[in-house]
């Protein structure tokens, strides 16, 4: 395995991110502040509590979730997006680099991001509201799998995207939307039975809740599901990966 | 034949339905400067970019120093370096950081002596620490050229390599060229510049609508495909060119005042004394005359328009 080139991929991503340090940690950090601040102090002081737990302290994983999804995704995208613009991707094309070792090192930076920038927002929200964990590695094993999904997720989008436009499609019009309606911000079973059982379809429902479930012991839907809905999700991006790389899609011609 | 790159049977179809490469075959010896020569669109890009990974084979093998590019692309892809015809390379990294970059994705453990002498050899030294953002066309082409020499490639590709820079470039250029061959590297370049095949090349390869033509080594080329023409300045114009000399297949200038002699440098006799005995003897009176060699420009174009 050529595990400098691995590495040297990486670095180059985390140097990236380093040098817009300001949009990649600062501003998620304000807007998810701005969150707590609204739905947590301001409209949160309000509503009752949901399962036992304040509501300030019940939109934490969710809000997390929500950040983790929508920076993995993005920053895979534009990880391998932007070297396909600039066409400096010919430099990882034609170097003894296996497909495997290409994603290892973009998606590898990707969620190594998501899960730096998931922990100073878990760090940010226990200023504003008191926090628990019951099941710390389960939590810590949520945010890797999920982050490392979705930033699977994000890669393939970047991969598919032939213009900028289409990089910000999906995050905006499909994650954020299924994110929001996913229980970010409430239990689905405060929904009408209907819409409950709509929001089964939604796939985000199955992280959140798990993600909540290893902080308040309380979650929408057992946490075998949200285990293996995200791992099923996981496996889905890999098999589309690999058929990526076999066919060359979008990468060679 | 000591082979370094071994091409056969190679053929590329676009999803489009065009056809870059038609049944390709290629043999490069090792340590030799290959000069690839072609019109735009004749598909040395396309061939240059299947030995190195960047576009898919339809059909055929390419071998580099026996390693199968498909089926053996690490041990193949770690002997070639890359140079491409675009100026492409990230915006924000610094010269030092790139060039570093490029080795360590070929598998190499760092080596500052190495990336530092590449760089001093390019003049790139002082701007070690510049972003590359900041340098200029010709500067970032020196750049390309360093990170394909960073991990120590034994067959370096250089497409269109001299293409829109300037004179002191090209002249660096060709001194790296002849610096590299000296360590026993195989060079592969496309140009348009013949006087650039001219003056590097070991050996010429014309590829013209996917299919190579020609290969051939450079001198034997220019003198097997290099006849020489004798132009005769007239005393005065001819109407036409008189019976007595048709055997000479003169040409006759459309003002009457040149005869044009062609004939082959290689043949035993190339006929010029007879030729004068002839005009003299039908009284045709010269008053200046000179020789010219085919460049090996012109004898591209030829070949070219011949395919046509």
């Amino acid at each position: 395995m050529n595990l400098r080139a691995v590495a040297a991929i990486y670095g180059f991503e985390m140097a990236r991110a380093r040098r817009t340090l300001l949009q990649s940690i600062v501003s998620p950090v304000v807007s998810t502040s701005l969150y707590f601040v609204v739905f947590g102090a301001a409209i949160g002081s309000r509503i009752t509590e949901i399962d036992g737990i304040s509501y300030g302290a019940f939109i934490v994983p969710g809000l997390i979730m929500l950040m983790l999804l929508t920076q993995s995704i993005s920053n895979a995208a534009f990880g391998i997006y932007f070297p396909k613009f600039t066409g400096t991707i010919y430099e990882v094309l034609s170097a003894p680099v296996s497909y495997l070792e290409i994603v290892l090192g973009y998606v590898g930076a990707a969620a190594s991001k998501s899960i730096i920038l998931g922990l100073i927002i878990l760090a940010t929200a226990s200023l504003f509201v008191p926090l628990r964990i019951e099941h710390p590695l389960w939590m810590v094993f949520f945010l890797m799998l999920t982050a490392a999904t979705f930033s699977l997720f994000g890669f393939i989008i970047g991969i598919w995207a032939d213009g900028f436009e289409k990089l910000q499609l999906v995050p905006l019009l499909i994650v954020t939307p299924l994110t929001f309606l996913g229980g970010s911000f409430y239990s689905i079973d405060m929904l009408p039975p209907v819409w409950r059982t709509v929001s089964l379809f939604n796939p985000v429902v199955y992280l959140i809740s798990g993600f909540r479930w290893s902080f308040y012991g309380v979650s929408d839907v057992n946490v075998v599901w949200s285990l293996a809905a995200t791992g099923g999700f996981l496996v889905a991006c890999l098999v589309i990966v690999a058929r990526i790389f076999r066919t060359g899609y979008r990468l060679k011609t | 034949m000591n082979s370094v790159l071994s091409i056969s049977n190679l053929s590329k179809t676009y999803a489009s339905g065009f056809q870059a490469l038609r049944n390709v075959d290629l043999e490069i010896r090792r340590g030799e400067i290959f000069a690839l020569l072609g019109p735009n669109g004749a598909g040395k890009t396309t061939l240059i970019s299947i030995v190195c990974g960047l576009v898919n084979a339809s059909t055929g093998r390419v071998l580099v120093d026996g390693h199968d590019i498909v089926t053996d692309y690490r041990a193949a892809r770690s002997m070639i370096g890359l140079v491409p015809q675009e100026l492409t390379t990230d915006a924000f990294e610094t010269v030092w950081a790139t060039v570093s970059f490029t080795r360590a994705l070929f598998g190499k453990k760092p080596d500052p002596e190495h990336i530092r002498n590449v760089l001093e050899g390019l003049s790139l030294w002082d701007k070690r620490d510049s972003r590359l953002i900041t340098l200029s066309g010709g500067m970032k082409r020196r750049v390309m050229i360093a990170k394909a020499l960073s991990h120590e490639p034994q067959i370096l590709f250089l497409d269109e390599p001299t293409a829109g820079v300037d004179v002191e470039l090209r002249r660096d250029m060709w001194d790296l060229v002849e610096g590299l061959r000296k360590t026993g590297v195989t060079i592969i370049l496309t140009t348009h510049y013949i006087e650039e095949a001219e003056q590097m090349a070991d050996r010429v390869g014309v590829i013209a609508r996917g299919e190579i033509i020609l290969v051939e080594e450079k001198i034997e080329l220019m003198r097997k495909l290099g006849r020489k023409q004798l132009s005769l300045h007239l005393q005065k114009p001819l109407e036409r060119i008189p019976q007595s000399l048709e055997h000479h297949h003169l040409e006759l200038s459309a003002d009457g005042m040149y005869l044009i002699y062609t004939y082959d440098t290689r043949a035993e006799r190339t006929g010029i004394t007879r030729l004068l005995g002839d005009l003299n003897e039908a009284g045709i009176r010269f008053r200046d005359l000179h020789t010219s060699q085919k460049s090996l420009e012109e004898i591209f174009v030829d070949l070219v328009r011949d395919r046509r």
